[in-house]
């Protein structure tokens, strides 16, 4: 025991004890583990960081994209032409479905206006090219390479040309984080594109959606549409998000429902940020309390276009 | 220093420089999207830790775990703390153990390091199971401990290459 007039030979010294350092660090690594996950106080930190890291990150992924870019360089002629084909299959039966849709926009501008409707959501969206997915086994995440600089908010919907893919959870100033519609605690509020059933739609966290607070009794069938319901106020309605898989029906008053995504959600590589134009009308005010206003993005000079 | 402690070659002092550039090089490695096969790319950053804080326990530790952890939870989008205290838990086992691993041929080190990565690894599972109500994660999860595992020998050899080199170029040169 060192006692007061006692003092260690230099050699002999090695700062505080290790259980006390360990002891130390562990406190730091709860304190900010609270911080991050419970209060989210941490973003500052956690963007000043990902900015300092970001040349290294694009190092890191670059021999990746070079063994791609190879592959693809390489792959066969065949495939090429059959890509080729299928292009030009595809937009023939857009330009025909573009010929009728200005039309049709018109008409429906007609007909809403007789009906005394209001307009339909305005979205303005965002280009982005998934970087590389975070490989953390606990969540399914990407990180695209659009940012707070492009108008990225948190909170927007991501697709690709097939659905929903994800939304927006954390912005950089240089990149953004999307959560998939796969990851656990992911939720999406949507409807059966076929009669308007509602529900809650969440992750599994293993490729698979699962469609929640859906009675055992409700019209849904196997094969039927979801598209998002949009009640949430962030996402744009009608996004096409999974096809009803299967159906089990005798696990209580809720049915077991699964579905499968319909947009590449693991695979997807160029992708869309989308969001409201528009703020929607505030929620009813309760009785009592303060009333809660929607925390939405300001809407932005982007091209906007007509949904 | 020597290879191991019943080794009779001394080997050369570990330059500061090359140490944090191995570590510099493990973190960029660990920021590499390996996509499909990341259930089998080991975690170069606790590997390369893991090693210097049992050869050099005096000058790697838990400071040098925290500040990669930190880097690593950015660079894979987790919590913050996450990895850092991860590697807090690793860099103390390691220092406490590096008296006797040194003892061991590289093979046996290995066996000595296997459970030093699993309980890292069973830390940041258990920073999930408190956070998201229970989440388990599956066997697979620890696939990356066991390569690395597999990973030390190579890796001992690769880390230890500039100390192999004699202090004298000339010494056992063939003419």
């Amino acid at each position: 025991m060192p006692s007061a007039d006692f003092q260690t030979h230099p050699v002999f010294r090695r700062g505080v004890a290790p259980h006390i350092r360990l002891l130390v660090y562990i406190a730091i690594c709860v304190v900010m583990l609270v911080a991050d996950l419970r209060f989210r106080y941490l973003e500052g930190l956690r963007s000043w960081l990902s900015v300092a890291t970001y040349p290294m990150r694009m190092v890191a992924a670059e021999p990746v994209n070079l063994v791609g870019n190879t592959t693809e360089y390489f792959s066969n002629l065949a495939t090429v032409q059959f890509e080729n084909a299928d292009l030009r299959r595809r937009q023939l039966s857009d330009a025909e479905k573009l010929l009728t849709l200005e039309h049709l926009e018109r008409e429906n501008a007609k007909l809403r206006e007789l009906l005394r409707m209001s307009k339909r959501v305005r979205t303005y969206s965002v280009p982005a090219e998934v970087l590389y997915s975070a490989p953390d086994q606990f969540s399914r995440k990407v990180i695209l390479d659009q940012g707070k600089q492009e108008g990225v908010e948190p909170g927007l919907a991501v697709v690709d040309a097939d659905g929903l893919i994800g939304q927006i959870t954390r912005v950089y100033p240089i990149q953004s984080e999307v959560t998939l519609i796969t990851d656990r605690n992911q939720a999406v509020p949507v409807q059966v594109a076929r009669n308007g059933q509602r529900g809650v739609m969440f992750g599994t966290g293993h490729g698979r959606l699962e469609l929640r607070f859906v009675l055992a009794n409700a019209d849904i069938k196997e094969g039927d549409r979801l598209v998002t319901s949009g009640l949430d106020g962030v996402f744009v309605p009608g996004l096409p998000v999974a096809e009803v898989e299967t159906i089990e029906r005798d696990a209580g008053a809720f049915a077991n429902i699964t579905c499968r995504p319909l947009g590449g959600v693991e695979s997807s590589t160029r992708v869309l940020v989308l969001s409201r134009a528009e703020l929607p009308p505030p929620p009813p005010k309760p009785e009592t309390g303060e009333p809660k206003l929607p925390t939405l993005p300001p809407a932005l000079p982007r091209a906007t276009q007509e949904n | 220093m020597q290879f191991t402690n019943r080794s009779n070659r001394i080997l050369q002092p570990a330059r500061p420089v090359f140490v944090y550039l191995s570590l510099f090089f493990a973190l960029l490695l660990d920021y590499v999207p390996f996509g499909a096969w990341s259930d089998y790319v080991p975690d170069f950053v606790a590997l390369v830790l893991a090693f210097w804080c049992i050869r050099e326990p005096l000058y790697i530790g838990m400071g040098f775990g925290f500040l990669l952890g930190l880097l690593v939870d950015i660079g894979q989008g987790a919590a913050m703390g996450q990895h850092a205290l991860a590697y807090v838990v690793l860099a103390f086992l390691a220092n406490a153990l590096a008296r006797r691993v040194m003892w061991f041929p590289a093979l046996l080190q290995a066996v000595h390091v296997l459970p030093i990565l699993l309980i890292s690894q069973v830390t940041m599972a258990a920073v999930h199971w408190v956070a998201e109500n229970g989440q388990v994660p599956e066997l697979s999860y620890f696939l990356p401990s066991i390569v690395g595992a597999i990973a030390w020998v190579p890796l001992t050899y690769i880390l230890l290459f500039p100390q192999f080199q004699p202090v004298d170029r000339d010494e056992n040169r063939p003419i």
